[in-house]
């Protein structure tokens, strides 16, 4: 069979290469090829789509040995949990490029297309391998791979400050990476030195209890820091307002699920029991970051900054639906994973729009741009309910599933009293965002500098409204997606939690069965 | 029979299915139709809703007593595991009446607006909420589940928040359609809770399901109380009860016909609605009934004596739908659910009277929406005079009016029925029950009489004078045909001291019965008809007195009288008219603890000085020196150089690792 997955994963780097022999100065070939190739991607990758079974094996998988004597393997796959961050990074990355076509225009950056285009299609290839991976050490390799792109991407392409916010961000990643690295190695030697293959791994490791807490520590905070979770997230605000408003959606709607993404695949199979046994205090983390968030995105100033905190807020749901270990948790919380990417993404590419505009993302210098921008102000407020979870909305369906499968969860410790906490995020999310809508788009448009604001050109309208139909698809239609995702995090949940956390627990496990006789009635 | 209900299960979907087209046809071309076709398309839309519902409703009629619940799927929505919601309509006695109300009235309302919005620049956009609003009311009130319900919940409100935030260019405006979404939200998130709760406990949000495990037992009263009180919670933000009642008088900054239609007939009901639809819970928590009836009765009293001092024509109705919402909420929390709803369907045709009486009014003033402007409107403005003069009767409650059926019902139950939890509590019921049917018929006939009567318009600019006339025959046309039932609605459900026997006259309650009836058997009614009747004549003679005091005072001229009681009870005065400073309180509430504490402690304390500053900074300061040099080489670097950078690191680590 034709290896899909590699394909997909390497297939920007061709475009890079392509890259390389155009001209710096000819900037609209260099978008046009970047475009090309990223959307040539997207249609490839949804052969994955098309070929996916919704069962819960391991899917396009290759294992070939890749370097022996080290027992490195080319250890790739797709499964329910992947599967779909994978056609959202596919699905972003076209986007991303059609949208930086004006922001190149600008004289600073004329000659700094290739460069641009180049690091947005590696990016596409790093976040893809790691999400394939299933290999430590090529997990790895990719994970630092996205590391550099987007450090680059803030630091050349940014805003005033960008140099304290991108060495902000690559030493907080940084130091979480170095702590997985050295916890990998031990994985590996403790596995007997054979392989780091990530399944091999979890059958073979023999760890006292604070072995694994302790390695359990290095993986989680690792993750974390990408998520970002309170209080690891003082990087994301910097990141984000510095940011091109490219690297603000992909940094967004991608790089920070590969932290909650991580926790799945890696930190909970690998220490399921340390995972469950901390499984309350995390979820405690989760909910003051769902809190914090908001209120703190309730006082921004800046646009950006608002979404930026939202963000950590709207994460915070998505680390308290893993952590629950419930199956509708779960698969709600890897379904709002998707629904952050798309319109988190949205709401990133709409203040690019106005900062291109009137360079600037103060609120106050806004104020009824509906007046001006009709057609902006109908996508802008459907991307504001899908970020308040309105029903019919994408983002209702994660917000719902995270919070019931939560309450109902016999794993994580006071879930119900935490799903009470996370549900007042329900109110805060609906006062900052529409607090942010009145003020920039209602009222009267007194700024002389907004009176002649154009509305959305065709090009803008293209990139949005994909991500606008993605908003009522996944809002009216989820179960296409929750019935390919659901087997996987069901035998996730039966091989990691059930069986070895709580075989040998036979009052729990009971519990457990309890819960589920109840619930089928 | 069978047949029948094929008819009804072909034809329910249909029902949303009309405004939501005619909303996506004027959301994505109405701006480039003329304005003929938009209301025609979403008034054509209404007039189908309207129709099949008239079908269905009528087929259900047919069906025998204890099989008229149809329910039909249409696509699965979330499966997940065990749980599962359904897309599902349920058409059903309660369902039923609901869905005549709001296409109905709807409908009428729709094309009031033709008039009303006649000349508003954002046409199209106006229509197309409206039938987003009737779409989303319509899920509300047919869906199956607590989840359909919930959609059209939220959906309504949105609805809300657009139409309120209508004319955004005034940032007032704009406020109180955030403020009203914000606090819909605190009350959205119990009624997260509270199906959380039936999850854990049944796994399912079907209102069948819920039936079932409270006949079998499986809810017991502590899980009802807790889920009912949360319940409540929503109710109390949708319905505008105390204390998030707030919202609801600003919204009146919304269009008028918008006033009338979601915040008075239907969308405001909804927690009523709620209630009643899950009667059989709700009556196993005597706890929460009892909060029900208590917050429902101090609603009723505390709004209406706001409404007593209010002069903006349409904030006086405004705290009047609060206090009559109370009253809703005072009959079922006292276990009347027949009587809560009935009054909810007399308030629905009264009350938008009222207000697109009073829209009328003000388009006849010229958007002048102080009373004390108003005045003499009588001979200029007659229809709208006579449908005025006639919803303010019925409101008041005078005999045979509509509104005198239901309050009189509500009131007499409040009396009538025992309470488990505070024996004596009826009292207190009833006597803010009827205290505020006394100032319900003071505030209204204040109303009445400042703007119909007393002499001559008090404007005073002429040329707006002497243009003041009656409003177009789309506007008049929804005013006489809702002022008609008006008066006759009640007479479907005229009290049993009326009317023995069975017929037309009481087939309101009949017909609810087999949904109600077991749950209102649970609660112990007093029957004593001669105490019944001695405490309609006390109510009645509060109601006249009122009447003839407010007469006195407003007939002609705002008598002299009236000044010095003002001045006399000054302190009373600025108190209600302020609205006993609620809003400033919140106000103060948020700004002073919520905003500051954020943005001092949570951003600039902990965020700043603490993590970045101590902690962050401590490291990026050591690890600047180190890194300061390469990253001086990247910044300036070329492409080609990053590149080999990344390569080369990767064989760093390659070495790094075959060592």
């Amino acid at each position: 069979m034709f290896d899909w997955l590699t394909f997909i994963t390497l297939f920007p780097i061709i475009g890079v290469i392509i890259l390389f022999f155009i001209p710096k100065n000819n900037g609209t070939v260099i978008k046009n090829i970047a475009l090309v190739v990223s959307v040539i991607n997207f249609l490839f990758s949804l052969v994955l789509l098309v070929g996916f079974r919704a069962n819960a094996s391991m899917q396009f998988e290759i294992n070939k040995v890749w370097i022996k004597n080290l027992g490195i393997n080319y250890h790739i796959g797709i499964d329910g949990i992947s599967i779909f961050i994978v056609l959202l990074t596919t699905f972003l990355t076209p986007i991303v490029i059609l949208s930086a076509y004006n922001v190149l225009k600008d004289p600073t950056y004329k000659d700094k297309a290739k460069e641009y285009m180049a690091l947005l299609l590696i990016l596409e290839t790093a976040v893809i391998g790691a999400l394939i991976s299933l290999d430590l050490i090529l997990f790895y390799l990719f994970w630092e791979m996205m590391l550099i792109p987007m450090y680059f991407l803030i630091g050349v392409f940014g805003g005033e400050k960008r140099t304290y916010a991108a060495l902000k961000f690559f030493i907080y990643t940084a130091a979480g990476s170095i702590m997985m690295l050295v916890a990998m190695f031990v994985l590996y030697m403790n596995a007997g030195g054979v392989s780091f293959d990530l399944a091999y791994i979890i059958s073979h490791v023999h760890l006292t209890a604070t072995e694994q807490g302790l390695l359990f520590l290095a993986f989680f905070i690792a993750f974390a820091v990408k998520v970002p979770m309170f209080p690891l997230h003082t990087w994301l605000p910097d990141a984000h307002v510095q940011a091109p408003t490219g690297g603000s959606v992909i940094l967004a709607g991608v790089l920070l699920k590969m932290g909650t993404y991580g926790f799945i695949r890696f930190a909970i199979p690998l220490f399921p029991k340390v995972a469950v046994s901390y499984a309350g205090v995390i979820g405690i983390f989760a909910v003051i970051g769902i809190i914090y968030g908001a209120l703190v995105a309730m006082v921004q100033k800046d646009v950006k900054k608002l979404v930026a905190y939202s963000s950590i807020s709207h994460l915070g749901f998505v680390v308290l639906g893993i952590f629950a270990f419930t199956n509708t948790s779960m698969t709600g919380a890897i379904y709002q994973m998707l629904n952050h990417g798309i319109s988190t993404g949205a709401l990133f590419l709409l203040v690019g729009i106005i900062y291109e505009r009137r360079h600037t993302k103060e609120i106050k210098e806004f104020g009824g741009l509906t007046k001006v921008m009709p057609l902006y102000a109908v996508i802008f407020l459907i991307a504001t309910l899908s970020s308040i979870a309105l029903p019919l909305t994408n983002g209702f369906v994660g917000e719902f599933l995270i919070l019931s499968g939560t309450y109902i969860s016999r794993v994580m410790q006071w879930s119900s009293v935490l799903t009470i906490f996370a549900a007042t995020g329900v109110i805060f999310g609906a006062a900052y965002m529409l607090w942010m809508f009145k003020r920039v788009m209602f009222g009267p448009l007194t700024n002389e500098k907004n009176k002649n604001l154009k509305d959305l050109n065709l090009r803008e309208f293209t990139y949005l409204f994909p991500l606008i139909v993605m908003i009522f698809v996944m809002g009216i239609f989820p179960n296409f997606f929750l019935k390919r995702i659901e087997p996987s995090v069901n035998s996730f949940i039966e091989n990691n939690i059930n069986t070895r956390v709580y075989a040998k627990n036979s009052r729990v496990t009971l519990k457990l069965t309890k819960n589920q006789k109840r619930s089928k009635r | 029979m069978s047949n029948n209900k094929a008819v009804i299960m072909n034809l329910l979907p249909l029902i949303p299915m009309f405004p939501l087209i005619g909303m996506i046809i004027n959301g994505l071309i109405g701006k480039f139709l003329p304005k003929k076709l938009v209301h025609l398309i979403a008034i054509t839309a209404l007039l189908a809703s309207f129709t099949t519902s008239v079908i269905v409703v009528s087929k259900l009629v047919g069906l025998p007593e204890d099989s008229r619940s149809v329910s039909i799927e249409i696509f699965k929505w979330i499966n997940v595991g065990s749980f599962g919601v359904s897309f599902s309509f349920t058409l059903d006695q309660l369902s039923s009446i609901m869905l005549l109300v709001v296409t109905g009235i709807g409908g009428l309302i729709h094309v009031y607006s033709v008039g009303y919005m006649n000349g508003d620049k954002s046409y199209s956009r106006f229509f197309t909420y409206l039938n987003l609003f009737i779409f989303a009311m319509l899920l509300l009130v047919l869906g199956s589940n607590m989840l359909i319900m919930f959609i059209g919940w939220e959906g309504v409100g949105l609805a809300s928040y657009l139409l309120i935030g209508f004319w955004f260019e005034d940032s007032a405006n704009a406020a109180a359609g955030m403020k009203a979404f914000i606090v819909n939200r605190i009350g959205d998130f119990g009624f997260l809770i509270g199906m959380f709760i039936l999850i854990l406990t049944i796994g399912n949000l079907d209102f069948n399901s819920i039936k079932i495990a409270v006949d079998s037992g499986i809810i017991t009263g502590t899980v009802a109380t807790v889920a009912t009180m949360l319940f409540f919670v929503g109710a109390m933000g949708k319905s505008a009860q105390i204390p998030l009642y707030v919202w609801l008088p600003d919204a009146m900054a919304g269009p008028t016909p918008v006033s009338a239609l979601i915040h008075a007939a239907t969308m405001v009901t909804a927690g009523v609605y709620m209630v009643v639809r899950l009667n059989f819970l709700f009556i196993l928590a005597p706890a929460t009934m009892t909060v029900i009836a208590l917050i429902g009765a101090f609603t009723a009293f505390f709004a209406a004596s706001i409404a007593l001092v209010q002069n903006d024509i349409k904030k006086v109705l405004a705290y009047s739908t609060v206090s009559q919402l109370g009253y809703m909420f005072l009959g079922v929390g006292v276990g009347a659910f027949g009587g809560g709803i009935l009054h909810l369907v007399t308030h629905a045709f009264f009350k938008a009277t009222l207000f697109l009486g009073a829209g009328s009014v003000i388009i006849g003033m010229h958007h002048n929406q102080d009373m004390r402007n108003m005045g003499g409107l009588k001979k200029r403005m007659p229809i709208t005079h006579w449908t005025m003069l006639i919803a303010t009767i019925a409101i008041t409650g005078v005999l045979p009016f509509s509104g005198f059926i239901s309050k009189d019902e509500i009131i007499w139950r409040a009396f009538a029925s025992h309470n488990t939890i505070i024996p004596w509590i009826n009292y207190v019921l009833w006597g803010l029950g009827a205290l505020a049917a006394m100032m319900t018929s003071f505030y209204m006939w204040r109303l009445y009489y400042l703007t119909f009567q007393s002499g001559e318009t008090r404007l005073k600019d002429h040329h707006v004078v002497e243009h003041i006339k009656e409003s177009p025959k789309s506007m008049t046309f929804a005013l006489v045909v809702l002022s008609f039932f008006a008066i006759v609605i009640g007479w479907i459900g005229l009290p049993h001291l009326f009317y023995h026997g069975k017929g037309i006259f009481n087939s309101f309650h009949r017909w609810l019965e087999p949904l109600v009836s077991e749950s209102e058997a649970k609660i112990h009614v007093v029957h004593n008809t001669g105490l019944e009747w001695t405490l309609m004549i006390v109510v009645s003679v509060l109601v006249y007195i009122s009447f003839f005091w407010a007469r006195k005072w407003y007939r002609k001229e705002i008598s002299v009288n009236t000044k010095i009681w003002a001045e006399a009870l000054k302190p009373i005065h600025t108190l209600l008219y302020n609205k006993y400073f609620v809003d400033e309180l919140y106000y103060w509430l948020i700004d002073k603890l919520i905003l500051q504490f954020s943005h001092k402690v949570l951003w600039k304390t902990i965020d700043y000085i603490f993590i970045d500053n101590i902690i962050i900074n401590g490291l990026v300061a050591g690890g600047s020196k180190t890194l300061g040099f390469l990253v001086g080489l990247f910044q300036t670097g070329k492409l080609q150089f990053y590149a080999f950078v990344m390569v080369a690191a990767f064989f760093f680590i390659f070495y790094f690792m075959t060592l």
